[in-house]
């Protein structure tokens, strides 16, 4: 499989789940064409609801059409939906409306257009709201495995997407499962726990370090919340390191969550790799770069990590 | 003889947003060159600033709240002085205080941090109420997208600005300009969610709402005038404009909101913008030194 953006298999799924589920609608606002939701407004115009520049309008409307049993997948910019947290707060999770929340162009991946077009604090906003699932998927598969997933779960869940393309990292015979992480590879001095763009990014980390005779295990984690922990437990048991990388901040993100748990179950030195700091325009090579979310950055903040 | 010299000014800034954008590789020219004339009109005929003071406490506020409109805004800023032509092309490049949006601790010059829709207006409530507090004669000027009016917070903002400060503080010193375009992201305003009527929408909310064309410097001009000259209310202008203003190409096309020229493209759309014809480009630019240097730096970045 070539490498895919996760909202360009979003909106793929979308059309081929739309055809034989009716019950599934989309919100957009004023960005169908960037959310790739466009298409299947072309194929189901009366499914379709662009509702302009207005999005807590939308996740309002979105409940409501949930609460009549339709599946309605409200998508924007992950920093515009998520920016919306009040009424998503009351109107989705607290309502318990069956809402797909679906934020693309997250992190600082998506460059030149700057921090104020950048998702980098909405893994941490709805972490913190009952009711309401994260996923992450890390490719085109995964994706297409999560849309379908979402499509039965009974529930609202937020998910994020990412404009730039994603490498395939995940097994033809991969399954997603909610609460389920993916061991992508094995190994024992370390577990890098990783989550969308920058899982492929660990991959290759991987074998930098396994060239400097270091062992990595490296976990997909597509499912934020809930957190896999008894995949986490096990990884982290062998390994008794952790290190998590993801393309959101710093604070309240995939690592914020990993920490958590373990401070509770299994207290051990946890390192986060993230985005510190606000995001700011660049190209995506420069700016994984300067976050050290490129494989060299990874495996040297590792060997930092291991004092190796 | 005023009006001429803003309407140059106002084709050398569309040429550098075609040069700056072209560099870049991505932004948005057509909400660009629609509020051009605006920005040149209100920096070199109206605002009371000072580049080399760009925190005097006195000076006019302006306020980009379709901040993704930016290089219209870098453009007469570096024209004004506040940083040098050439660091134009280092737009959207990592380190580079020309951010894809306004940041207003990047760049000096900037007064609010703006590029999520629909925040600006309530900031300038508070700039215009903050100055009429302080007993400072500063002028603030907001700057909104058609399509951004589609934002709840807008309204709010549109309902509160008559009443607030009132009695003592009215918000007179505040003017708010719509960039009338008719074109937003995804499509024609009026395919997605129309505005209309705007006129009697912004009245109903109690606002003087003056109609203009916001290509017209003299028409811009009067409207700005009749603010000033307006006591106990904020003025809206609504302002009628065409995305992509001056670029045959460009004009009234919603694939130009957010697409870069390549560098032939900016070429181009520079020859139209100067008016001048295919067969006299090549003589012309042997008249031009400066755009003669942009257009060579266009031919190497189109070579990399
Ligand atoms: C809150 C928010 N939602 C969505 C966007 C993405 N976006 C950027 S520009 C734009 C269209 C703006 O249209 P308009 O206000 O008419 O601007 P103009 O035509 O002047 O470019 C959209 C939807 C955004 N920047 N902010
Ligand atoms: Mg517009």
């Amino acid at each position: 499989m070539p490498a895919k953006a996760s909202r360009a298999a979003f909106g793929e799924a979308l059309l081929e789940l739309g055809a034989r589920d009716d019950r599934i609608v989309t919100l957009d606002a004023d960005l169908s064409k960037s959310t790739m939701t466009v298409n299947f407004g072309k194929k189901f115009p009366g499914r379709a609801f662009n509702l302009g520049i207005a999005e807590s309008n939308m996740v309002g409307v979105a409940a409501g059409l949930a609460l009549t049993g339709r599946i309605p997948f409200a998508c924007s910019f992950a920093c515009f939906v998520v920016g919306r947290f009040e009424t998503i707060r009351i109107s989705v999770a607290y309502t318990n409306a069956n809402v797909k929340l679906v934020g693309t162009h997250s992190g600082i991946a998506i460059g030149e257009d700057g921090y104020s077009q950048m998702g980098l604090e909405d893994i941490a906003c709805i972490r913190s709201l009952p009711n309401i699932g994260i996923v992450q998927p890390a490719d085109e598969l995964e994706t297409k495995q999560v849309i379908a997933h979402a499509v039965e779960h009974q529930g609202p869940l937020y998910l994020r997407l990412t404009r730039q393309n994603l490498e395939p990292v995940c097994p033809p015979d991969y399954r997603f499962q909610l609460g389920r992480w993916l061991v992508l590879r094995r190994g024992h001095d370390v577990t890098l726990i990783a989550t969308g763009g920058p899982v492929f990014n660990c991959l290759e980390a991987a074998k930098l370090l396994e060239s400097d005779g270091i062992s990595a295990e490296v976990i997909n984690a597509a499912c934020i919340k809930p957190l896999d922990d008894e995949t986490l437990v096990r990884s982290v048991g062998k390994t008794g390191r952790v290190v998590t990388v993801e393309d959101h901040s710093i604070a309240g993100g995939l690592g914020g969550a990993v920490a958590e748990t373990l401070a509770e179950v299994l207290p051990m030195p946890v390192k986060r790799l993230g985005v510190q700091g606000f995001g700011e325009s660049g190209d995506l090579k420069g700016l994984y770069a300067k976050h050290g979310l490129h494989p060299a950055g990874i495996a040297a903040s590792v060997k930092k990590f291991l004092n190796r | 003889m005023a009006e001429a010299r803003l309407e140059a000014i106002a084709r050398e800034c569309r040429v550098q947003i075609l040069r700056m954008l072209a560099h870049a590789g991505s932004g948005h020219p057509g909400g660009s060159l629609s509020v051009i004339d605006i920005l040149t009109t209100l920096y070199f005929g109206r605002l009371r600033h000072d580049a080399k003071r760009p925190d005097w406490p006195e000076r006019d506020r302006v306020v980009l709240s379709k901040g993704h409109a930016v290089p219209a805004l870098y453009s007469v800023l570096a024209r004004a002085g506040y940083f040098p032509e050439g660091q134009l092309i280092t737009l959207r490049k990592l380190g580079s205080p020309l951010q894809g949006h306004p940041d207003r601790t990047a760049l000096p010059g900037i007064e609010a941090a703006t590029g999520s829709l629909g925040q600006g207006l309530s900031i300038s409530l508070g700039l215009a109420l903050g100055l009429k507090l302080s007993g400072s004669p500063a002028r603030v000027y907001c700057i909104l997208g058609d399509g951004e009016t589609q934002e709840g917070q807008v309204w709010e903002a549109a309902m509160s600005a008559p009443k607030l400060g009132r009695p003592d503080h009215p918000l007179d010193n505040l003017v708010v300009i719509l960039d009338y375009n008719k074109i937003q992201l995804d499509n024609f305003v009026t395919k997605i969610l129309d505005l209309e009527p705007v006129i009697t929408k912004w009245q109903s909310f109690g606002w003087p709402v003056m109609e203009i064309d916001g290509h017209d410097i003299g028409q811009i001009v009067k409207a700005l005038d009749q603010a000033e000259a307006t006591r106990g209310a904020p003025t809206f202008v609504v302002a009628h404009t065409v995305k992509g203003k001056g670029v045959s190409f460009m004009e009234n096309d919603p694939e130009w909101h957010g697409k870069a020229p390549k560098p032939t493209e900016a070429i181009a759309g520079i020859r139209e913008i100067l008016g001048i014809s295919e067969g006299a480009w090549e003589d012309y630019l042997k008249t031009d030194s400066a755009t003669r240097a942009i257009v060579d730096e266009l031919l190497a970045l189109g070579k990399k």
